[in-house]
């Protein structure tokens, strides 16, 4: 999986683990845990590829990594959808327009849309791992002529966990994408699909020998839809998923990321699933 | 290991105990921080020393699984025991730095500050084979990926290390089985063999202009074929009494393909999960980041920790840990430092210095643990996966 | 304009049945139509009915108390609704509603039962169909327990 080259910092003598400022520019809500901030650098700017991740720092309360939620910005202008499940996470939630936050990155592997070039392509997401595909979404969308054809399906617990619903519309809006979304529960107010995200696969449009599918969620959600597509005859070199770990620096420097014989930080967090499958099934590796 | 030869450009040189202080004085003098080995508490451990007065002259070390203490010689030997519990990442990699502060001002603009390195660089004096493989290990880590670490960069560029050869390998030393010793080769600047016969002198090698240039200060010399032969002999001596041996070959594909073997659980019954092998062993480098606000300055700032993979919110990700069992633990610890190390980091993770077998409580020996996994390769524990 | 038969063949759980099977099938069954909204059957009814849904979508739902009306599943064109009908009490679990304007073929179950027993072949493979329908809604349904998506306030 591609690692791009880094950007030159600015500053050559600035050590890894030292970020550079960022201020958020603005903080929306997506869901009642979930927020996208949209941040411009102060110093040197940052410009990771999809599905490379950043991590960002609190004031006073920590770091983590958040993967990038939008398209490169060579200006270096950053969108993260951030999830509020701890301290850090909840702090950078709450962050209020103006302030200023840390930035250290990029860092890791991009979806592999080169590869994808020419093929179907398959885009599976469960609840927050949207955010972390939607830069690829992008590309494909841009880059319309460049695959087969186009598939989202989507996957969230409720139809208020959905995220980036006005953006769905208009994907939806296109003649040339097709795009499913299925909730685990809902109201009667809610009118589409009621079920798991793997059963939008088995009527989905497209053709398993020439699709590279990319899949973001939870863990066991990844899981279980590769092994839906592998049902329908996706090779499983041609799944492409996001891993996620503890992760202290992200420079492949700490050891807390450590999956059998991969970083995830450095030789992920995307992976062709071949690679990740043996790992995945050892209990506690 | 290569042909037992000395190094030869230039020609090792012999310096007598006289020499040996002036080595340290030498050091000092040109602002090198010197660290060696130093007796304390029944332990030899590596601190700043004035002179060689400080070395742990006559004693040597009685090392067993879960068994560690000191013992007179009947010589006095400035060099005549193995390893001790503390390893050179106490000063290449110290177990707690600060990073950075930051302050935002009120108008909300930042600044990170960088902490400076250390004033001085280290000489580092009585580095054995092992402990010079072991830096190198951290090196790749830290030197040799896609990003250098600054605080290691900068203690590391500036050291001086002084290897020492070993004539008395520890009872749980198997540096020669994994192929990092007992003779220092390269990655010093200048390497002792300790001779105590009727003259009580050190052959020095040299390794590096660095070492060269210092050796030239001191009242060496030329070693003689005799010395050479001593030197040699010394390490002839080590190999023949090295304390534990291991079939080192194929390791990573044979913890890569017994991942689920039965031996973990009946090992982890016995692991405390203390995280002493992780502390002593030269090599393991795992840090976690403290972030922390300074309430007096209204600084934030970053501090780099040791950390140990035994501990359980080591692999925690939100939810719960990954590896909440003690068997998954020390399963991670042993397969990582014999076998996936290799895959990350292209070599292995250990040296052979035998420091976790003495400092485990319970005893719990890697060799031992090898060689059974070796021995029932491919038995797989039902109950657990 | 279809047959019965032809519908009733083409669709998932019924394909592959011999012609004589797939015309005893069809003799018990009918096309319907429902409104937007309007309920097939509803939660306690006797199971009488299934139904294959040709056109728009089926919503399973049950009322839990001060959570109001849930959905937990929904089928689209092509899917079963209903297996209750092929086991004793023979009453519904859920309550089942057209999502949208709802074209469907609606099986007597009483009917079908009757040829059932008169035809073990036949109650076999229907049996066998269903059983494979009912295996896959659990599976998705298990995945749905494990909760993948995750609570914020456990994690």
């Amino acid at each position: 999986m591609a690692t791009p080259a880094r950007a030159e910092a600015e500053s050559t003598t600035r050590g890894p683990m030292t970020p550079v400022p960022y201020r958020v520019v603005s903080r929306a809500a997506e869901t009642a845990d979930t927020s996208t901030l949209v941040l411009e650098p102060l110093g040197a700017p940052v410009v990771p590829a999809p599905g490379q991740f950043n991590m960002l720092y609190a004031f006073g309360v920590g770091e983590v990594p958040i993967s990038t939620s939008a398209a490169p910005d060579p200006g270096g202008a950053l969108v993260h959808t951030i999830r509020d499940v701890g301290a850090v996470s909840h702090a950078l939630v709450h962050t209020e327009p103006g302030t200023v936050i840390g930035v250290r990155g990029p860092y890791g592997t991009t979806w592999p849309l080169e590869e994808a070039r020419g093929h179907d392509l398959v885009i599976v997401a469960g609840g927050i791992g949207l955010a972390p595909l939607r830069p690829a979404v992008y590309h494909a969308l841009e880059h319309r002529d460049e695959f087969a054809s186009v598939c989202i399906l989507l996957g969230a617990r409720t139809p208020s966990d959905l995220l980036f619903l006005a953006e769905l519309e208009s994907w939806r809006g296109r003649f040339d994408v097709e795009l499913e979304v299925t909730v685990d529960t809902a109201g009667e107010d809610w009118h589409g699909r009621v079920g798991v995200v793997t059963q939008l696969i088995p009527r989905a449009s497209f053709d398993p020998d020439s699709t590279i599918a990319l899949v973001c969620g939870p863990e066991i959600m990844m899981t279980f839809t590769a092994r839906a597509l592998l049902e329908r005859g996706v090779p499983k070199e041609n799944i492409a998923i996001s891993m996620e770990r503890n992760m202290q620096c992200g420079l492949g420097h700490c050891g807390h990321c450590q999956l059998g014989p991969v970083l995830i930080c450095r030789d992920g967090p995307v992976f062709w699933f071949d690679a990740m499958e043996p790992l995945m099934e050892v209990r506690g590796l | 290991m290569s042909e037992e030869t000395l190094l030869t450009h230039p020609a090792p040189a012999v310096i007598d105990l006289d020499g040996l202080h002036a080595l340290v004085g030498v050091l000092r003098d040109r602002g090198y921080c010197v660290v060696g080995p130093t007796r304390r508490e029944g332990a030899i451990v590596y601190e700043e020393i004035a002179s060689a007065d400080e070395l742990p002259a006559g004693w040597t070390e009685i090392q067993e699984a879960a068994t560690y203490r000191l013992e007179r010689r009947d010589d006095d030997a400035r060099f005549g025991y193995p390893v001790g519990p503390q390893s050179w990442k106490r000063w290449l990699l110290p177990s707690r730095v600060r990073l950075w502060q930051a302050h935002r001002d009120a108008e909300g603009r930042a600044e990170f500050v960088e902490d400076a390195p250390p004033e001085r660089p280290f000489a580092l004096l009585g580095v054995r084979s092992c402990d010079l493989h072991a830096i190198a290990i951290q090196d790749r880590v830290f030197l040799e990926g896609a990003y250098v670490d600054r605080d290691y960069s900068a203690r590391r560029e500036g050291a001086f290390l002084v290897a020492v050869n070993c004539g008395v390998p520890g009872g749980t030393c198997f540096c020669a089985s994994m192929g990092t010793g007992p003779r220092a080769e390269s990655g010093f600047d200048l390497a002792l063999t300790e001779i105590v016969g009727d003259d009580h002198r050190f052959v020095v090698e040299v390794g590096s202009d660095r070492g060269a240039d210092v050796l030239e200060d001191l009242m060496a010399t030329p070693a003689t074929s005799d010395d050479v032969d001593a030197a040699l002999g010394v390490t002839h001596e080590a190999i023949a009494r090295m304390g534990r041996h291991v079939e080192s070959f194929d390791l990573r594909d044979l913890l890569a393909r017994n991942v689920e073997h039965p031996r973990f659980d009946a090992t982890a019954e016995r692991c405390l999960t203390c995280g002493n092998c992780t502390l002593v062993c030269p090599t393991c480098f795992c840090t976690s980041v403290d972030d922390v606000n300074v309430l007096e300055t209204g600084a934030a700032e970053r501090w780099r920790r040791w950390d140990s993979c035994y501990s359980v919110d080591y692999s925690y990700i939100h939810g719960g840990s990954v590896r909440p069992s003690s068997r998954a633990r020390y399963r991670q610890w042993l397969t990582h430092k014999f076998g996936t190390w290799i895959d990350q980091f292209g070599t292995s993770g250990c040296v052979g210095c035998g420091r976790c077998i003495t400092w485990c409580p319970v005893g719990i020996d890697v060799t031992e643990e090898l060689t059974a996994i070796r021995e029932t390769d491919g038995e797989v524990d039902h109950a657990n996966t | 304009m279809q047959t019965l038969d032809e519908i009733v063949a083409v669709s998932p759980t019924f394909a592959g049945l011999t012609q004589p099977q797939l015309e005893l099938i069809a003799g018990c069954a009918r096309n319907v139509g429902f409104t937007q909204g309007e309920r097939l059957f509803r939660e306690g009814d006797p199971a009488d009915t299934f139904y294959l849904v040709r056109k728009g979508r089926v919503s399973l739902s049950t009322h839990v108390p001060a959570r109001g009306a849930v959905v937990i599943e929904t089928l689209d064109p092509g899917e079963i609704v209903g297996w209750s009908w092929l086991f004793p009490p023979y009453l519904w679990h859920f309550d089942a509603r057209a999502v949208d304007d709802l074209r469907a073929v609606a099986f007597d179950g009483a009917c079908l039962r009757g040829k059932c027993e008169a035809d073990h072949d036949l109650g076999y493979e229907l049996v066998g169909r269903f059983a494979s329908v009912m295996i896959d809604r659990l599976q998705h349904t298990r995945l749905r327990l494990l909760d993948i998506y995750g609570d914020a306030s456990t994690s």
